[in-house]
């Protein structure tokens, strides 16, 4: 167990070194979410009335769109020298790899979340704590959802033809409860309206993480098998 | 002769029934018209295509497990079949949708599950067409196989919750139907089951073939 850790902590240890260095994946990823915030404000007029119903719709398309960017990034830095290849040849738990790399995407898109919630909130004059203090709790409980699923999906994409693409079509679909309660429980946060259910879509997400850490935890070992 | 052949004759012969029944036998519904015999198919198709998902999900479970090719062979025969269905049903749904609800489509948990069940396996075709080697293929859609499959209660549930919070929605009207309609029904669906085992067995032979084919031009180079 306490070895499972260590090898999980290595990994996240080596993406965060490797980020300081070049500092690709926060800044594109941030760069992109900023970009999306924009162009949203042209479809939504962010003075009008009805926007604050809106608004976490457009934060969690801005957070997973340059989600998938971050996640493509990751794993080119693993395929391009093959060092992918030399980490499941490590002598230690495969499942241990994929957590260590989904901890550190989970970290990447939380240094985004911290900078782009501030610059989002300044375009939008939205208060995401307006009246509940658990968004945060939402916010990281999804993005961990979020980079499992994309690690994961990440890994099998690196060894298609076509890469990337690939990457959110399978994603996607898959992630739609997560998104849901999200978005759900996000904007109940903003506008204040059937607070009651934001345990419940919470729940939903707790839920939704449980059943696919275990799941993927099962199956990894057989996937990456060589 | 083979079992196979003995099959292909039984689904003709029910599928012949299914039709005199569905057309003749069954009486138009009262209020609906002539539209409603849709339904006959409708459900048979939807009832196939969960049946076929569950086969996937069930055989990458055993491949993964035994490591046995013919597994892989049937949860992709299976997910073929099924998409095929699952189309069916997304195209006949709003056929019948249109002259009864008024609108094509409504986002009912029933339709957007069905509608998100097919984008994810759509990707699991998508994703094997783009991976060569042969184990990896059978592993990585054997993962999508239990992920998808696993997904789709919650997105139910989810949006099911989440649409009796807006009540505003045409729910789907159930209730009695006439005993000769619900006859037809089960009937409609016998056919429909009996001729996806008749697709499934044709599919894996192909696909068993295949696979000597590559051996033997392997074989020739």
């Amino acid at each position: 167990m306490m070895n499972y850790i260590k090898t999980i902590y290595y990994i996240f240890e080596k993406d965060i070194l490797l980020e300081l260095k070049n500092k690709d994946i926060i800044s594109s990823m941030l760069l992109f979410s900023l970009l999306i915030v924009t162009i949203f404000s042209f479809i939504i007029n962010p003075a009008a009335d009805y926007k604050s119903e809106i608004a976490s719709g457009v934060l969690w398309i801005a957070i997973v769109f340059s989600g998938l960017l971050g996640l493509n990034r990751s794993i080119v830095i693993e395929t391009m020298d093959e060092t992918l290849t030399a980490l499941m040849l490590a002598p230690v738990d495969k499942s241990a790899i994929l957590f260590g790399k989904v901890l550190s995407n989970t970290f990447f898109m939380i240094a985004m979340e911290f900078m782009i919630i501030p610059a989002f909130t300044v375009f939008y004059n939205i208060n995401i704590f307006a009246s509940s203090c658990l968004s945060p709790i939402i916010f990281i409980s999804c993005t961990y959802g979020f980079c499992l699923l994309g690690t994961f999906f990440s890994f099998m994409a690196s060894k298609t033809k076509i890469g990337e693409i690939i990457l959110p079509l399978l994603l996607l679909p898959i992630l739609i409860p997560l998104l849901l309660a999200g978005i759900q429980s996000l904007s109940s946060c903003i506008t204040g309206e059937n607070l009651e259910n934001i345990y419940k879509w919470i729940r939903v997400i707790f839920i939704f993480d449980l059943i696919f850490t275990v799941v993927i935890n099962a199956i990894f070992e057989y996937i990456v098998e060589e | 002769m083979k079992i196979y052949r003995i099959l292909d004759i039984f689904v003709l012969i029910s599928i012949a029934i299914a039709l005199y029944m569905v057309f003749i036998y069954a009486p138009i519904e009262n209020i609906m018209g002539i539209v409603q015999k849709i339904f006959y198919f409708h459900v048979s198709s939807a009832w196939i295509s969960f049946m076929g998902f569950s086969v996937t999900f069930i055989c990458s479970i055993l491949y993964l497990y035994t490591n046995k090719p013919l597994f892989d062979y049937v949860a992709y025969s299976s997910v073929e079949i099924s998409l095929t269905f699952c189309t069916i049903v997304l195209i006949t749904g709003p056929i019948w949708a249109k002259p009864i609800w008024f609108v094509w489509w409504t986002w009912d948990p029933r339709l957007t599950t069905t509608l998100i069940l097919w984008f994810i396996y759509v990707g699991y075709i998508m994703l094997r067409k783009f991976i060569e080697d042969e184990e990896k293929k059978a592993r990585f859609s054997a993962a999508l196989g239990i992920i998808g499959f696993i997904d789709v209660p919650i997105v139910f549930f989810s949006i099911r919750w989440w649409r009796t919070i807006h009540p505003n929605v045409i729910q789907k009207g159930g209730g009695g139907i006439a005993p000769e309609m619900m006859n037809t029904l089960l009937l409609s669906i016998l056919a429909f089951t009996l001729l996806y085992i008749s697709f499934i067995i044709k599919r894996v032979r192909i696909e068993l073939i295949e696979k000597d084919l590559k051996i033997l031009k392997k074989s020739f180079m």
